[in-house]
């Protein structure tokens, strides 16, 4: 399989990025969103537009009406929507939940919804300031035929929006996924605004009762199951900050070319050259690692789950250093949110600490190389 | 049976048929290389015949045409052969600065005679050729030598100094870029110039590196007559050749970062001294991300330079990015190695290998254009930024 795209995955780039470049522009969707203060922090109409392409259903199966197609697919979808920081549950509920209910009753429940445009899922994991799967300490007990759920949960995208709530919680026979819906008893919500203007809700579980039936997949086997979901969305990830960090340099080299002083332009600078040129080769070098993960991961790869990690590093870490020297080097107007550039840096840092950030897939990563 | 699998069978029965066992084993060192040359050393018997077998189809250079002593192979056959040799682990039977360099400029600008002449010997093994190209005062700037050649009428004569010559004290010939104009503007009064190394005149001194021996030698030219037909392409019109072979050698080099071979993580390899060095496992994690993550560059530049997809100026974003990477992977070594990594001429270092080889990948950043210069192409030609 060669390490580029294919001429359909070529094909669903070029619709992906006339569409996001289109529908999903900044002015249009994550400023607007903000400044009328939203509450879900994203529009509707995109979600269902997106739901129209049949881009939801994008990892779900053609046998249940999806598109199926992979993470490769799904990855130039999540650049697009990186590169115009695009406010949207396209990440969550179309890859990673989609994922998580993979020949599950409740995919078939959900699915149909997710499949219209009507359905926004969320994934509830972290229960701290740091992504820590391995340290889940929200209970499942059981209660009558099914289960009560008690414990918090932290930073959960679209949280406070979402219809379904698929929740990480550790039964006595391990951790267990649980299918929770937005009204059950018990569950609080409190809808958070983040510093890139999205919502990472706070959630408290006081002793949610959920039936037998809201298990995804089986009791206490839950690990394999988040891996696979959480792998997808850090590939996921990684493709958005791709997007963010090749909208950033895009703006950031348009600006060298036009900005003038002391009578030159300012990208004939060879320092800002330097700048630049190596920003490039690292983003070149993120993109080739995004894209080998996705493949591995399609093709069921035992290779997938490291390099999943070195793409999240790696795209979180390339993404960061672009954003630093696109509000550097775009001077004081940088530092304005009249433009764009500052807001690339606040979707960089939110995206960095979805789903672990560089120094948790590094280490990550060395445990399994067994270091 | 199509022609090619026909080609193939043959070509497996004859490599299984000629190719000495020592042939197949793959080689412990540079020193294990078969350069040829007019006064050639070979490791072993199997060495000289496996290059005399070889070199007698043409294989040492399949795809050159017939004519020119090469297999006159097509591109497809040249690949069979390859992988053929491949499977059984057969050697490269020559290694040459005549076919990887001056072949293909000779192919392109060379005369009937001196293809003739030149390509055929290169084939055959029988000279041995270096390059003389960079001069203490121009280095990056390698359009500003200064290395002059004269029109005596009936020869030309040099005088200079070339610098970073590659194995010039054991070469035979040297193909050479000279100044044969001094007014015109610098890139268009040079040439491109080959003689014989043991002309009069002709004399090189090794260099010594942070690292220990090197191939390296200054050369000087001390009024050394040179034959007039001995000029490839036009008078003053050098500098074309040398950019074309330039091409070629970037291409060659940016091979280089690829994953030094084994696809072990660094931190598995370096595990024992990592155990009680958090802040060192913390820089190797790191280290293998990015290792990982530019073992998938190199492959995606492959698949793309192979379906015609790569950015003519992709070599230098490959050779930038894979040298820092091997200067980082050993400083990394060196690090968790301490001071058993510091001997450097015990037998238990074998020589001192690992801080030999720390302070000879400071150069890969260096040779065959430094990483400013390759960040300055991707500036100019890749992202379009303004300016020289």
């Amino acid at each position: 399989m060669p390490l580029y795209l294919t001429d359909d995955q070529a094909m669903l780039r070029d619709t992906a990025r006339g569409f996001m470049a289109e529908e999903g522009a900044i002015a249009k969707q994550l400023r607007h969103w903000r400044d009328i203060g939203c509450k879900d922090g994203f529009g509707h109409g995109l979600w269902k537009q997106l739901a129209e392409l049949g881009f939801t259903g994008i990892l779900i199966d053609e046998a249940d009406g999806g598109l199926g197609l992979g993470h490769v697919e799904a990855g130039i979808v999540m650049e697009e929507i990186g590169r115009n920081l695009t406010p949207s549950p396209f990440l969550v509920t179309a890859v990673a939940v989609v994922e998580a209910l993979k020949g599950t009753a409740q995919g078939e429940l959900w699915y149909p919804g997710i499949l219209s445009g009507d359905t926004v899922a969320a994934l509830a994991v972290d229960e701290g300031a740091k992504h820590r799967p391995d340290a889940i300490a929200m209970k499942a007990e059981r209660s009558g035929n099914g289960f009560r759920l008690s414990g918090r949960k932290q930073f959960v995208v679209q949280g406070a929006s979402a219809d379904l709530i698929v929740v990480a919680a550790r039964a006595e026979e391990g951790v267990t996924l649980f299918a929770v819906e937005r009204q059950a008893r018990g569950l609080e919500v409190e809808g958070v605004r983040l510093a890139d203007a999205s919502i990472g809700a706070r959630m408290i579980f006081d002793g949610v009762e959920v039936d037998a039936d809201a298990v995804i997949g089986e009791v206490g086997a839950g690990e394999a199951v988040l891996g696979r979901v959480l792998n997808a969305g850090r590939a996921g990830a990684a493709s958005e900050m791709v997007g963010v960090a090749s909208g950033a340099m895009a703006m950031t080299v348009d600006y060298l070319r036009q900005r003038k002083q002391f009578g030159k332009l300012i990208g004939e600078f060879q320092a800002l050259q330097f700048r630049a040129a190596h920003l490039y080769s690292e983003i070149e070098i993120a993109r080739a690692a995004t894209l080998k993960a996705q493949q591995l991961l399609d093709e069921g790869s035992e290779e997938a789950e490291a390099m999943v990690s070195v793409a999240k590093a790696k795209a979180g870490s390339v993404s960061t250093l672009a954003v630093q020297e696109g509000v550097q080097m775009h001077g004081g107007i940088g530092m304005t949110d009249e433009y764009d550039i500052g807001l690339y840096m606040k979707r960089d840092r939110v995206l960095n600490e979805l789903f672990g950030d560089a120094g948790y897939h590094a280490d990550k990563l060395a445990r399994m190389k067994g270091y | 049976m199509t022609d090619h699998e026909s080609f193939r069978a043959d070509t497996r029965a004859w490599l299984e048929a000629n190719c000495p066992a020592e042939m197949r084993e793959p080689m412990r060192d540079e020193g294990d290389a078969c350069w040829g040359g007019r006064n050639p050393s070979f490791k072993s018997e199997a060495q000289r015949r496996w290059l005399d077998l070889m070199a007698e189809r043409g294989w040492t250079v399949p795809d050159w045409p017939k004519d020119y002593g090469g297999g006159g192979l097509s591109a497809a056959e040249t690949k069979i052969l390859r992988q053929e040799m491949a499977r059984i682990g057969a050697r490269n039977p020559l290694m040459s600065f005549g076919i990887s360099m001056l072949g293909p400029a000779l192919l392109k600008y060379g005369n009937e005679a001196q293809k003739k002449r030149f390509l055929t010997e290169i084939a055959r093994g029988e000279i041995r050729w270096c390059q003389g190209y960079s001069e203490p005062g121009a280095g990056s700037d390698l359009a500003s030598l200064q290395t002059k050649c004269e029109d005596k009428g009936d020869h030309w004569l040099v005088n200079g100094q070339k610098v970073w010559t590659s194995y010039a004290d054991k070469a035979d010939w040297i193909f050479c870029l000279v100044r044969t104009d001094f007014q015109a503007p610098k890139h268009k009064g040079i040439s491109f110039l080959l003689f014989d190394m043991a002309s009069a005149g002709v004399s090189t001194k090794p260099i010594l590196l942070i690292s220990g021996n090197s191939p390296f030698c200054e050369t000087f030219f001390d009024d050394v007559q040179v034959p007039k037909d001995q000029v490839v392409g036009e008078v003053n019109k050098g500098w074309d050749v040398a950019k074309y072979l330039l091409g070629h050698e970037r291409e060659m080099i940016s091979g280089m970062g690829l994953g030094g071979g084994a696809n072990v993580a660094l931190g598995e390899a370096l595990k024992e001294a990592l155990a009680d060095d958090p802040v060192l496992r913390a820089d190797v994690a790191r280290f293998d991300v990015d290792a990982m993550a530019f073992r998938a560059m190199s492959e995606r530049f492959i698949d793309e330079l192979k379906a015609g997809q790569a950015h003519p100026a992709q070599p230098s974003m490959m050779k930038y990015a894979g040298t820092e990477l091997n200067k980082a992977r050993h400083e990394l070594i060196m690090a968790a190695g301490g001071s058993n990594a510091l001997e450097w001429a015990s037998e238990r270092s074998r020589g001192g290998k690992h801080a030999r080889e720390w302070l000879r990948t400071k150069a890969n950043s260096i040779e065959g254009g430094t990483s400013e210069i390759q960040l300055g192409i991707i500036a100019k030609r890749i992202l379009d930024l303004p300016g020289a």
